[in-house]
């Protein structure tokens, strides 16, 4: 949220610029600054987070993950700029994903289809109802409103995959901005969730899969994309999901936020900090594999997404929700620690980023 | 007092989804109209335009976390000023 009085600023000049009358209180440094100095200041501080950590080759096809709210329209629109004035040499495609919520997500693709237009990028859509032969609102009826989010951010993930498939691009772009790193930094700490912790910060993951997947607004702030948003009247959606209980995350998020009001550098400090941590090498981490029934990366027998596919068309929906059991279970336990893969993604709620 | 009032990012819901509203706002008794501060005015949101969960919008005596002040709490509100109010709201990608 943010609340801005024009009046209190009137009598200064951006402290950048020295020329023009500042209209924003920057919130990742507090410096008063005019329109184009933070429109310049945003960009091109994403432009140096790009090219000193070499997320891009020229020639490659990259699809941003699109969701039509904030983060990803932003980042749409940034990075189209970015590629236009710098040469990147990239081809764009916005990918999306309809999980099938009535309500929500079929508002929400619809800014996604005018972000189609407006950035004239191509898009593609991809359906869990397509994919997996469910919609949310289907799981949802079936398994009530506990556990829902389980399902759609392991769905999502794989999904994306897919979708990036179809489309044959050597990279996918997500939206995930510094807030949302620093709070998955204090989850993964919270849980004791070891191995998400040690890969959360990369500012790239997934080399060794099919599609990299990388964060070019990892070092952004929330606060700086919606007041970027909000002065380009970009055209974003913006409503909770309708199922999304959140309360984990939540306050994570809120706890942050009081942080980030008391020092705005927190924020960068968490992120720092997660990407300095080093992991005993006595910890037990879960070995990559794939699996044996989708040949989607896996540290067990199936994916997480089959065991949950499983359940929901055997009738049994709790099947891959707590703890480890059935096809991937037993022959495991002795091997598990709290916070392997399995584990940790059942107290995974949503917002549940794709780290 | 003559103020435009705008919420955006979802806080609109909390007010008849309209996004944007222009209001008189009486000073409280006594006040001379330079008293007239952002908080009096998140008060005075709260109680007139806040139809549902005022709980989104404000903790304690000001708005919740995430909220950006430009200027502070005891920032003076004039006649004819603009207000925005933008929540960060997550989604999932």
């Amino acid at each position: 949220m943010e609340a801005k009085s024009k009046k209190a600023v009137a009598s200064r000049l951006c402290c950048l610029c020295n020329l023009r009358r500042p209209v924003l209180k920057r919130p990742k440094t507090l410096q008063q600054i005019c329109r184009e100095c933070f429109y310049e200041v945003f960009e091109e501080e994403i432009h140096q987070v790009i090219v000193q950590n070499r997320l891009f080759k020229s020639g490659e096809r990259v699809a941003i993950g699109a969701s039509g709210g904030k983060d990803s329209t932003v980042l749409a629109y940034v990075l189209s700029e970015l590629n236009r004035r710098h040469n990147y040499g990239l081809d764009l495609f916005l990918l999306s994903i309809d999980e099938g919520i009535t309500g929500y997500r079929d508002d929400s693709l619809e800014t996604v289809k005018r972000n189609e237009v407006q950035y004239g990028l191509p898009l593609q859509i991809v359906s869990y109802k397509d994919l997996y032969g469910w919609t949310m609102d289907e799981i949802v009826k079936m398994i009530g409103l506990k556990n829902n989010c389980t399902f759609c951010g392991v769905f999502r993930r794989q999904a994306l995959d897919r979708g990036a498939a179809l489309l044959k691009v050597d990279k996918l772009v997500t939206g995930h901005n510094a807030d949302d790193i620093a709070e998955t930094v204090l989850l993964n700490i919270l849980r004791g969730d070891i191995a998400r912790l040690s890969r959360c910060t990369s500012i790239t993951t997934g080399e060794d899969g099919p599609i990299p997947r990388c964060k070019p607004f990892k070092y952004t702030y929330e606060k700086e994309i919606v007041m970027y948003a909000y002065f380009k009247k970009l055209d974003y959606f913006s409503t909770e999901c309708i199922y999304s209980p959140n309360a984990y995350r939540g306050f994570a998020r809120e706890f942050i936020k009081d942080l980030e009001r008391i020092r705005p550098r927190a924020i960068l400090d968490i992120i720092k900090s997660g990407e300095d941590f080093r992991i005993a090498t006595t910890t037990k981490m879960p070995e990559q594999g794939t699996c044996e029934r989708c040949g989607y990366i896996s540290s067990q027998k199936w994916c997480k997404a089959c065991v949950l596919l499983e359940g929901l068309n055997r009738g049994l929906p709790k099947m891959g929700i707590g703890r480890p059991r059935g096809v991937n279970g037993d022959h495991k336990m002795e091997t598990k620690k709290p916070g392997s893969v399995a584990k940790s993604i059942e107290s995974k709620q949503c917002g549940s980023l794709d780290f | 007092m003559q103020l435009t009032l705008e919420f955006g990012g979802g806080l609109e819901l909390l007010c008849d989804s309209e996004k944007i509203h222009k209001v008189n706002v009486d000073l409280p008794n006594g006040a001379e109209s330079d008293d007239f501060t952002m908080k009096h005015l998140l008060s005075w949101v709260r109680t007139n335009l806040i139809k549902e969960r005022p709980e989104m919008f404000m903790k304690g005596d000001t708005v919740r976390p995430g909220v950006l002040l430009s200027g502070q709490l005891d920032t003076r509100i004039e006649e004819k000023d603009v207000i925005v109010f933008i929540s960060t709201l997550d989604e999932n990608i």
